[in-house]
């Protein structure tokens, strides 16, 4: 090949100009369904907007600072919401979204092939339910006798019997969110076990390894990277969804019982027990949630060296 | 280890793997399993493995029916053409696996995994990872991982052919030695006839999920069974004619059109009672262009392998393969004559591809 003269700065714009063409569509979307509602929402967060001042007009809505921040800090339900929101997410996570995706995708790997894709397409039935209609099933098979379905096993077994979304919501918040989201894991997991080459996963039986040890030195080691990619999406998820608990609790039955921080957000910003929607307010707890989202990302990538996974692979020289 | 294959069948679904496989395998013999790809070899190595179980048949490790065996229950150490080497763990750690498997005290399994890495030449690279090596390099820790457990059967699936022609050349050498050195009875998978030819005490060849022949390089090289065998073994391959053997009071001939060549008694005397329905074979290297020649040919392709030139001649349009000497300067078109050792001739049945000769 002929040596080419140095770029000039023009080759180089043209060469870039390129780059960000193909990049201009995903980047477009990322703006406007990302970027803008953010720095909306930040703004709103540092005005008093409310229904009684109500304005569509950014320049004629009261700038107020931080004191919306400041007002938050002393609410005297925040440290109540905030451990509940920590706890939700941490539960659901560690018991349904990670383990339970983990075990159901190893399990049916390991059983026929046509079983295991039976078992789990039924698994992603909750997710691919409407909301209200899967509350719905939640609900009835919760509430009192006669009409709930677990009371009606206790009638028939002569045990007393309860509303449990009012005995148990916590339990039932959970688990309504964790059979939805064991779904996502289960598929991210098994792809990428699908994907271990299947001479690796023979060569370790052949090195004597148990099924249960491949899985612990081989399976796990390589599920690094899906691994961290479940628990990053999944947290962010499970922080900022909170229609099912909407539906099932509305953070009852007692006085912001599960109540979690984006529902809270909700309830200022758009619905209000006394009719009077808080904008301003409400924007600076999902602000809040923004913050605590991009913090826990960055922690993430430490953990899991996410700059280890994406190293430059090495040039095959034989 | 002593390893007997008994009607060994693998059918996945109406798919066969490999049918009514029987061999055995002498303790300490080097066998290789050759034959096109999508024949079945890997399917049998990985019965063998204990990874596929087999839809019939039997296989015993010395007096041990090994059929129900899980993998880890046979001591066997395998090599695969990917290498599959952990990608998450040292070469140390690749190669200490599957002492770690067996509890062993981490002393010993220091001792052993230092011991293997030295005799593959791979001491220095313990604290890589496979991506940081080269295809050789990945190809000694596989093998080494293979050998650290001291293994009664090594089984070796295509090992060789993800490496360049030399580096291919120079472990073809390297584990045919450790193979003789340690004694280890050994299963080497592939379709390349030449590693086949060179590495192996046996050859079993493969067609189709079948076992074509079992025998030793000479044998099949010399005395080929079937016209696949003869087809299949030998670089490059062997030449086939059609033609009509006869005899004549104690004179045995065959012909095809207008070619007439002689034959021996030991060589003609079979392939006479088969009829016109007869295929001979005859390597490249057994025919020669000559001027006492006897048959008429012209010169089609000239190609220079180095050492010598394969020709390709067409005799009334059909094409022969031979070796030449680079020095007799033939070129495309070139009337030449032909020259047949006959007594290198094979004959089949064209019907049933069954030798003539070897029955
Ligand atoms: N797991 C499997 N499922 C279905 N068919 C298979 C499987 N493994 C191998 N086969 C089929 O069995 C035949 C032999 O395959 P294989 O033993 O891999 O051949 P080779 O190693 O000689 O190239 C092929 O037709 C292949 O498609
Ligand atoms: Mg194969």
């Amino acid at each position: 090949m002929e040596k080419k003269a140095p770029d000039s700065r023009r080759n180089i714009l043209r060469a870039n100009l390129t780059a960000y063409g193909f990049l201009a569509p995903a980047g477009i979307l990322v703006i406007i369904f990302f970027l803008i509602p953010v720095l909306l929402i930040i703004y709103l967060s540092m005005t008093n907007l409310a229904t009684t001042n109500f304005t569509t007009n950014v320049s004629q809505m009261e700038f107020v600072g931080l004191e919306n921040y400041a007002i938050l800090l002393r609410d005297q339900f925040a440290g109540k919401i905030f451990f509940n929101t920590v706890f939700y997410v941490l539960v659901t996570l560690a018991i349904f979204n990670v383990s339970l995706a983990l075990i159901v995708s190893l399990l049916t790997m390991h059983i026929p092939r046509r079983a295991g894709f039976a078992f789990r397409a039924i698994w992603i039935l909750p997710r691919i339910t409407t909301a209200t209609v899967y509350i719905m099933l939640w609900r009835r098979l919760a509430v009192e006798a006669p009409y709930g379905i677990i009371n009606q096993f206790n009638t028939l077994l002569n045990q007393p019997t309860y509303n449990y979304l009012d005995a148990r919501p916590w339990e039932f918040v959970i688990m309504a969110n964790g059979f939805i989201g064991v779904s996502f894991g289960m598929i991210i997991f098994t792809s990428a076990i699908e994907s271990i080459p299947k001479d690796l996963m023979n060569a370790s039986l052949v090195d004597g390894s148990t099924i249960m040890q491949r899985i612990r030195f081989i399976i796990m080691p390589l599920l690094r990277w899906p691994l961290l990619f479940v628990v990053t999406y999944q947290t962010l998820s499970l922080l900022t969804s909170f229609e099912q608990i909407l539906l099932l609790t509305n953070g009852g039955p007692g006085l912001y019982d599960t109540e979690v921080w984006s529902l809270t957000a909700y309830h200022r910003a758009l619905s209000n027990y006394f009719g009077n929607a808080q904008w301003g307010y409400g924007s600076a707890f999902a602000v809040v949630l923004v913050i605590i989202g991009v913090v826990l990302a960055v922690i993430y990538m430490r953990v899991f060296r996410f700059n280890e996974l994406v190293a430059e692979p090495k040039i095959e020289v034989l | 280890m002593q390893v007997t294959i008994e009607n060994l069948t693998k059918k996945f679904g109406d798919v066969i793997g490999a049918e009514n496989l029987s061999l055995d395998i002498k303790d300490g013999e080097f066998v290789a399993f050759l034959g096109p790809s999508g024949c079945g070899k890997t399917t049998t190595l990985l019965m063998l493995a204990g990874i596929y179980k087999p839809t019939s048949g039997t296989i015993r490790f010395g007096d041990t029916v090994v059929n129900r065996l899980s993998p880890r229950e046979r001591n066997i150490g395998m090599v695969f053409q990917s290498y599959a080497l952990y990608p998450h763990m040292t070469v140390y750690k690749n190669i200490g696996y599957p002492l770690k498997l067996k509890n062993m005290q981490k002393k010993e399994i220091d001792e052993r995994v230092n011991a293997v890495a030295n005799t593959m030449g791979i001491g220095d690279l313990l604290d890589r990872r496979p991506g940081q090596l080269s295809g050789g390099q990945q190809q000694r820790v596989a093998l080494g991982r293979a050998l650290v457990k001291e293994p009664d059967i090594l089984l070796f699936d295509e090992p060789l052919s993800n490496l360049d022609a030399r580096l291919r050349l120079t472990m073809r050498g390297e584990i045919k030695h450790l193979q003789h050195d340690l004694g280890i009875t050994s299963i080497y998978v592939t379709h390349d006839q030449i590693e086949a030819m060179t590495m192996a005490d046996r050859i079993a060849v493969m067609s189709g999920g079948h076992l074509q022949a079992f025998d030793t390089p000479e044998a099949l090289y010399d005395r080929p069974k079937t016209l696949f065998v003869a087809g299949f073994v030998g670089n490059p391959p062997m030449n086939f004619i059609n033609v009509e053997v006869s005899a004549s009071n104690g004179h045995f001939v065959a012909t095809n059109g207008n070619m007439s060549l002689d034959l021996s008694k030991e060589r003609g005397e079979k392939p006479a009672t088969a009829g016109n329905s007869v295929v001979m074979g005859i390597r490249p290297e057994d025919i020669q262009i000559a001027p006492d020649g006897t048959v008429p040919a012209e010169v089609f392709v000239v190609e220079p392998l180095g050492r010598e030139n394969l020709v390709d001649v067409r005799i009334d349009g059909e094409s022969i393969l031979l070796l030449a000497d680079t020095k007799a300067d033939h070129k495309r078109g070139d009337s030449v004559k032909l020259k047949f050792n006959m007594n290198k001739a094979q004959f089949f049945d064209s019907k049933t591809g069954k030798s003539l000769l070897w029955a």
